[in-house]
Formats: C-alpha cells, sequence, structure tokens
C-alpha cells in the first residue's frame, strides 16, 4: 500500500478531471495547501457584514412600531443579504472544482463540520460561511489551539451553542438581572471539539468550563467581547487545574483552551476524526497512533497530523472505503465533466438551485443545515440509502445534460472521471449504454466514483 | 459519565460498516412486533393549542382572545370546544377516536425558539441535554424483533426524531427512481459487488414502484428530467399532508409499525384567524387520509399522536395573532386512543395561573404521554422508558391515553 497519485485527488482531494494537477508524492499533496483559492473565490468576513445585522435588527424595530416602509426595507436587506450568501456558495463550489489537488478544500469541509455550526435564525442564516472563512480558513495549516480559540470566540458559534446566553454564576449581571450559566458550548467543545466523548472529563468539568466561559457578549461589530461582570469570579478547576482568580480575565479562558487542545485525549479524538473522514469508517487504530502521536510531537500543529496521515500506509489502502458524501459527489462530478469555475460563479441562482442546492437536499444533505452540533454522520449507510442513493442516481442522470453541452462520450468519461481506478464492470457499463447521457449517468452512479 | 455516554461511545468505536449495514444484514427476520402503529405527526412552527382546543368554560379565556379565535367552535365537553376548523375530526370524537392532552409541554422553557425547542421535543431530553439522536430511534433500538421497515420516517429530511443508531427506513413520497430497462441492468452489475448499494437500490425500486406515480421504467431523456423536475418542485415545497399520509397508512399495512412525519405552517403571529385555515385543513386531511387509508381493522389498532415545539400566548398580540408561548395541545387519534375526553389538569387562566403572567401553564410533561403510548403499544418498559428513550422523565402522574 503506497501512494498513488490518483487515489491521492480522490481520496484527500476533490476528483479527477480535465483540470486535476497529480501531486508526485505526498509532500506534493501537503504542497498543493498552499494555494490561491480562498483570493480567486473570495467569501466575506463576519466583520464586514455587522452592519446588515445591526440594520436588520433596527428596521424590526421600526416594525414593531408599525413604522412605514420598515417591513418592505426588511425585505430587502434580507434580499440583498441572501444574494451576498448564494455568491459565497458559488464560491465554495469554485473553489472545490478549480483546486489542482482540492486537499485544502476538503479539509476546510472537514473542519467546518468537526466545528459544526447553524444559524439557528433567519437572520444569521447567510452568515453562517463568514464561520469558515473567519475561524478555520486561516488555521487549516497552522496549529489546531488556534483554530480553537477563533471557533469559541466566533459570534456564529457563540451564539448557535447559547454562549451569549450564558452569565457566571455570582457574576454582576448574573445577581443583578437573575441570569444564569448555559452549559452547552463547554460541554460541546469538550465532548465534540477536543476530548471526545470518551474522554477523561466529568460533568463537573463541563460545569467548571461553562463558568470560566461565560463573559462573551457580541460586540455589535462582527466579534465577540469579553465582558468581566458577566464572567464569574474564579477560580475554575479543570481537568485538575485552575484558572483565574476573583477578576475575570478572558486571558484564563485562552489559557484553558491551550490546555484542553493539548491533552493527549484530544490529540487522539482529532487523529480519529481525521482517519474516519478521510481513510475508513472503522480505521486502522495504527493510523490514529500515528497521527495522534504526531500531534503530541509537535505541539498539536495540524501540518505535521495530516503528513503523518499522508505517509502511513493505510493511508493507500487501494480499495475505497469511504462513500462521497452529497457536497463531495457534487462537485466531483462538477469538475470530472469540465464545468469551469467561470460557468459556476457566473451560474443563475435558478440554475444553482436546480443542480445542486435542492438535489442536495435529496441526498440527505440541505447545506448549511445539519442534523445537530455533532455534524454529518461519516458511516456509509447513512448516505447509501433508498433514498439518498435515488437522489443521487437521478441526479448523475439527469443534471449533466442540463450543464454540459455536448455531452461527453461516456467511454471516454469514464476514463476522465475515473482515470486508472476504473473497474471493468463501470468500463462494460459505459460501454453498453443505450444513450450518451445514460452512459454519462451510469459512471457518475458507480460505486468506483461514489467511493473514495 | 453517563450510562449514555458511555454506550455512544461504545457505537462510536464499532461505527459501521459496509458488512454491518442494515440494508445488507437484516437485523432480524421476525415479524413486525405485533399489531399495534403509532404515528407521529410533528407541528413545526408551535400550533396553538388555545385556540384549537378552546376553553370555552374557562371565565378568563374569551377576554384574553377577543380577535383571534375565529369562527364558533364545536362542542366537545361542557368546558371544551373544537376549532370549525376541523370540522371534518368532529364525528371522531363522539366515536372515541379522536382526544387531546391540554396544558401540556416539552421541558422547554422561556427561550421559546422554534429550532431549539422542536431539537428538544424531538430528542426527548431535558434542556442542556446533548442533542444527538431521536426518541422514536431509541425507542425502536430497545424493541425486540424490529427489522428496517419497522420505523419509517416520511417525507424525507432527515428528522432527529428518527434519527440515530436504530435502522429505520426513509422515503419521500415524491421521490423518484426511474430508470430504462438498461440502466437497471448496468446499474445491477456494477452494484454486484458493493452489497450496500445493491441493497439500497433494490428497496429503493421497491418503494418507488409502490407508488402510482413517479416510478417505473422510462426511455428518453425528456421522461427523465420530467421526472426529476418534479420532484425537485415537491423537495422544494414539500410533500401534501395527503401523500404523506397515504403513504404512512400503506406503509402501516406492511411491516412498519412506528411512522412519523412533519406538518407546518402553525406559526401564527398575524391574523391568525386567516393564517390557521390552512395548516387546520392540511392536519384534518392527514388524519382522515391515515383512517381511510388504514381501513377499520388497522385503524382501530393505531394511535396517532400530533405534537408541537410549544404552545403560544395566552393573550393575543397586537397584530391579531399569538406569540410563542409554553403549554399547548396535543392531539390523539386512532382507534386505540382513549378519545372523547380532553386528558390533562387544567391550569386556569387567571393573571397568576399563567406561566410568567403570559403562557398556558404545563400540567404535565408532553413526553409522558408519548412514554405511555410506547408503553402500552409496544409493551416498552417503564423503566427504559424514564431512563433511556425519555432521560429523567417521572411518567408515575401520566394519565392513560391509550384504550
Amino acid at each position: 500500500m503506497r501512494f498513488n497519485p490518483q487515489i491521492a485527488a480522490t481520496r484527500f482531494g476533490t476528483g479527477l478531471g480535465p483540470t486535476a494537477v497529480f501531486a508526485g508524492d505526498a509532500g506534493g499533496v501537503l504542497a498543493s495547501l498552499d494555494d490561491d483559492m480562498a483570493g480567486r473565490f473570495p467569501i466575506g468576513h463576519m466583520v464586514d457584514h455587522a452592519d446588515y445585522l445591526s440594520k436588520y435588527r433596527d428596521l424590526a424595530k421600526a416594525r414593531r412600531k408599525g413604522e412605514d416602509g420598515a417591513r418592505e426595507a426588511q425585505k430587502a436587506l434580507r434580499i440583498a443579504m441572501k444574494d451576498r450568501s448564494q455568491d459565497w456558495f458559488r464560491a465554495t463550489l469554485a473553489r472545490q472544482v478549480a483546486a489542482p489537488v482540492g486537499f485544502h478544500e476538503r479539509l476546510s469541509l472537514f473542519w467546518t463540520d468537526h466545528f459544526t455550526v447553524e444559524g439557528k435564525q433567519a437572520v444569521y442564516r447567510p452568515l453562517v460561511a463568514t464561520f469558515t472563512e473567519d475561524a478555520i480558513q486561516p488555521h487549516i495549516t497552522g496549529r489546531f489551539a488556534d483554530m480553537l480559540k477563533a471557533v469559541v470566540t466566533h459570534p456564529i458559534m457563540l451564539h448557535y451553542l447559547d454562549q451569549f446566553a450564558s452569565v457566571g454564576e455570582g457574576s454582576v449581571v448574573g445577581q443583578q438581572a437573575g441570569k444564569g450559566l448555559n452549559e452547552n458550548l463547554a460541554r460541546e467543545v469538550l465532548e465534540l471539539h477536543t476530548l471526545g466523548v470518551g474522554g477523561s472529563y466529568t460533568q463537573t468539568d463541563v460545569r467548571e468550563f461553562a463558568k470560566l466561559l461565560a463573559g462573551f457578549r457580541y460586540d455589535g461589530k462582527g466579534g465577540a467581547v469579553y465582558r468581566a461582570r458577566r464572567a464569574s469570579p474564579g477560580a475554575e478547576v479543570i481537568l485538575g487545574k485552575a484558572y483565574g482568580d476573583d477578576t475575570p480575565r478572558v486571558e484564563d479562558v485562552y489559557q484553558a483552551l491551550e490546555d484542553i487542545a493539548a491533552h493527549p485525549d484530544t490529540a487522539r479524538h482529532l487523529a480519529w476524526k481525521l482517519a474516519v473522514h478521510f481513510v475508513a469508517d472503522r480505521p486502522d487504530p495504527e493510523l490514529v497512533a500515528h497521527i495522534a502521536a504526531a500531534y503530541l510531537r509537535s505541539g498539536g500543529d495540524l501540518m505535521a497530523c495530516y503528513e503523518a496521515l499522508l505517509e502511513h500506509p493505510a493511508a493507500w489502502a487501494p480499495e475505497a472505503q469511504k462513500v462521497r458524501r452529497p457536497i463531495e459527489f457534487i462537485t466531483a462530478s462538477l469538475r470530472a465533466l469540465g464545468i469551469t469555475p467561470k460557468a459556476i460563479m457566473a451560474a443563475e441562482t435558478r440554475i444553482v438551485m436546480q443542480s445542486v442546492v435542492v438535489p442536495m437536499r435529496m441526498m440527505g444533505q440541505p447545506w448549511e443545515r445539519p442534523p445537530g452540533p455533532d455534524g454529518w454522520p461519516e458511516d456509509a449507510g447513512h448516505w447509501i440509502t433508498p433514498q439518498g442513493l435515488a437522489a443521487r442516481l437521478q441526479w448523475a442522470m439527469t443534471v449533466p445534460a442540463a450543464i454540459t453541452n455536448p455531452l461527453p462520450d461516456p467511454r471516454n468519461f469514464a476514463r476522465t472521471a475515473l482515470g486508472d481506478l476504473i473497474d471493468s464492470d463501470t468500463d462494460f457499463a459505459a460501454r453498453a449504454a443505450a444513450t450518451r447521457w445514460e452512459g454519462v449517468g451510469l459512471v457518475l452512479a458507480s460505486p468506483r466514483f461514489q467511493m473514495r | 459519565m453517563t450510562n449514555t455516554q458511555t454506550r455512544r461511545s461504545f457505537l462510536t468505536q464499532v461505527g459501521c460498516c459496509l458488512a454491518a449495514s442494515p440494508l445488507v444484514t437484516p437485523v432480524a427476520l421476525a415479524a413486525a412486533p405485533g399489531d399495534k402503529r403509532l404515528v407521529v405527526i410533528i407541528l413545526r412552527g408551535a400550533m396553538d393549542g388555545l385556540d384549537v382546543v378552546r376553553p370555552l368554560g374557562d371565565r378568563d379565556f374569551a377576554a384574553l382572545r377577543p380577535n383571534v379565535n375565529m369562527g364558533d367552535a364545536l362542542p366537545l365537553n361542557d368546558f371544551f370546544g373544537l376549532h370549525p376548523g376541523l370540522a371534518g375530526l368532529h364525528p371522531l370524537w363522539a366515536k372515541g377516536e379522536l382526544g387531546f392532552v391540554h396544558a401540556t409541554s416539552t421541558p422547554y422553557r422561556d427561550k421559546r425558539s422554534h429550532f431549539d425547542g422542536q431539537d428538544l421535543l424531538e430528542a426527548g431530553i431535558g434542556p442542556g441535554g446533548a442533542i444527538r439522536d431521536g426518541w422514536l430511534n431509541r425507542a425502536l433500538s430497545l424493541m425486540p424483533g424490529t427489522q428496517l421497515r419497522t420505523g419509517f420516517a416520511v417525507g424525507g429530511e432527515d428528522a432527529l426524531l428518527m434519527h440515530g443508531d436504530a435502522p429505520v427506513s426513509t422515503w419521500a413520497p415524491d421521490a423518484v427512481l426511474t430508470l430504462s430497462t438498461q440502466s437497471k441492468r448496468l446499474l445491477g452489475r456494477m452494484y454486484h459487488d458493493a452489497p450496500l448499494f445493491a441493497a439500497a437500490m433494490d428497496e429503493a425500486v421497491d418503494l418507488a414502484g409502490t407508488l402510482q406515480a413517479g416510478g417505473g421504467d422510462i426511455e428518453t431523456y425528456g421522461e427523465m428530467r420530467e421526472a426529476m423536475g418534479n420532484a425537485m418542485q415537491a423537495t422544494a415545497k414539500g410533500s401534501t399532508a395527503e401523500k404523506l399520509a397515504q403513504f404512512t397508512a400503506e406503509r402501516l399495512l406492511e411491516d412498519t409499525r412506528i411512522a412519523s412525519f412533519s406538518l407546518g405552517g402553525w406559526d401564527t403571529h398575524n391574523g391568525q384567524a386567516r393564517a390557521l385555515r390552512k395548516p387546520l385543513a392540511e392536519f384534518e386531511r392527514a388524519i382522515l387520509t391515515l383512517r381511510d387509508g388504514l381501513g377499520p381493522a388497522a385503524w382501530g389498532q393505531t394511535a396517532v399522536l400530533a405534537m408541537t415545539e410549544f404552545g403560544r400566548t395566552a393573550r393575543e398580540n397586537g397584530s391579531q395573532g399569538t406569540d410563542h408561548g409554553t403549554a399547548g395541545a396535543m392531539v390523539l387519534a386512532g382507534g386505540a386512543v382513549r378519545g372523547g375526553m380532553v386528558h390533562g389538569d387544567w391550569p386556569g387562566l387567571a393573571n397568576a395561573q399563567l406561566y410568567k403572567e403570559r403562557d398556558l401553564m404545563p400540567t404535565s410533561d408532553l413526553r409522558a404521554h408519548a412514554g405511555t403510548a410506547l408503553a402500552g403499544l409496544f409493551g416498552l418498559a417503564k423503566s427504559d422508558l424514564e431512563a433511556h428513550i425519555f432521560p429523567g422523565l417521572d411518567m408515575s402522574a401520566a394519565p392513560g391515553i391509550l384504550r
């Protein structure tokens, strides 16, 4: 089991296609992480769109007072913001299609899913993409602790897991307003984001961590601000270490996040998640141990983890063991069909809805509407259900012909989409199909294309 | 570390490999567990229980609602009246096939967010618990002799209520699988060595084929495209209540014993009298379609529980609507429920009797009634219900909502 450029492109990248650039070795895959996709296909930052939130709230107030035109103005604002977020979705697709290898885009999806957020109210939904841009993208090749700190202080996460509603026990605000603690973010950080559900923490650690986290408020400008009057006076003891004193300080929160990130359970949990996502639903324990060791040795450097993942023989098992999630299936198909990033950016909203957004819903992955804070399921059985597979088949048969003119010859397309990974049954189906659209559809519906 | 966490971490480590997929390896070959059937309908958007089941005998009611409660209520008993928009269900009341639980709610309090309220309703947990899987899925996992088709989530959304480790079926009545005969054969060949794909496709062909429209063979791209277009439109809009109920009834006549689907449109902040017309008509249609589709014998063994994330404010607001509240009503239907009654203790509507001087006060935990139904229909143990299906629930005071 050793490096294979086409397995690299499918298992760790966004797929084969006319524009795919093959890495010569694992080092080449790592080197591909340094790309300019974010610059070529920009997605907004939260701070640049804070005015939308404040304007929206002002108009909601005006509307409640019955002011003339407030309703219409609010609607216009909402539509304008929605248009912008649809452009960001186009950019998300275009990055995956345009990237030479696509490992960076896959990691972006992976970490966004690891730190799942959702817009809990309609007003926040168009802003969810900024979370990836602000908190995930800058740290994909950096330190996990830095990503964790960015995530835990991002307004979208703070809102999603109720941290804005949490007021410290014994804090000035808590005593005045009779408000209390909310444990949601504290628990999910320990259970999902860092130590993992089997990790060595107790309910007392969750409670203490929640006390330490209390104090964040929305700053009205697209960020979070720490208010000592909402925070619990310390010290809080988490995993045996005391943080802070009578005077709450945000530095204590950061120190706790650093320590939790450095914990061996976090190393194990993240290693396991990477292996499960990229390699197999039940990964080789040696692969997990190898990545975890690299994490600990490097002080939580993510590049060291990716290097460990890519250098381990288990990562190069010849048989594909993972089903592509709907977003991966669709972008890999667009890539194989040779749809250009330019065409994606210029596509009418109606076309994006019909070819991507609604089909993803039918395949069981409504974009930016994950089932819960634990993100999208990994196991193959979750995706290849009767309904999920029917939606994939229906997409494979109809959408390519609607967006590609002329459709490629299925025999050639099988080679473009699968390269040397093609098997005799898929090759046969591509040759035996009665029409071009069915031939192309069968290639996309094949287990070889559906799995990576 | 709680038991739930230990169990979850075990399952996480075991994971789910292809060979262990419920589609590939039937969980059990035994027949579906018994003849009893449960349908859970989630009414999304917060149904106003005080309008649907009106406490006409409460002396404070009329003053709270001068404008929103449309038309004259149909008599239920000497205290409650039924919204005229559900007139088609009124005959079921006399037959004992329609009942209600009033002043009931989940343990969710104060924040009144649809998103959180629905999550808690479907997860079946108290506030602060981890949202991972749904209570119907946990119930299925504790029932002996279940198969893939025993639990069926109808409507295509990956609803939390049925989400979890126990295998369940999902299908939207509007989903399509239209393939030419030759494509089907070629797919069969490609999927021969991929059992997960082969089994999913067999099941999909079977489900699509059972529907009058949508399924079947086609030969031209135009036909294919049209089928896809129709399915997409339906997905974007959501299936009609009648289609969901018809499909559900068909499944319940086969191997399915627990089914669920959702109906929306209940968030009536403005012009409630008008806004409630459509969701009530859809709901009525769903219940009558289930009854007719099941036929007298199966309907007699069926309990339908319709529940919502929370009730609405006791007082109407300034725009002839109501805002997010706390307790509300749960609807019971079917031959297996104890109908002709409004179950639950009535808390009263005087200002001091309201929750936070604003909402109907909850006098029971909605989960206790769901638990009663699961225990009565499928023999689930009270200890399992209180520890695993609805962690922390106390069922001791729950009234008997089943016959």
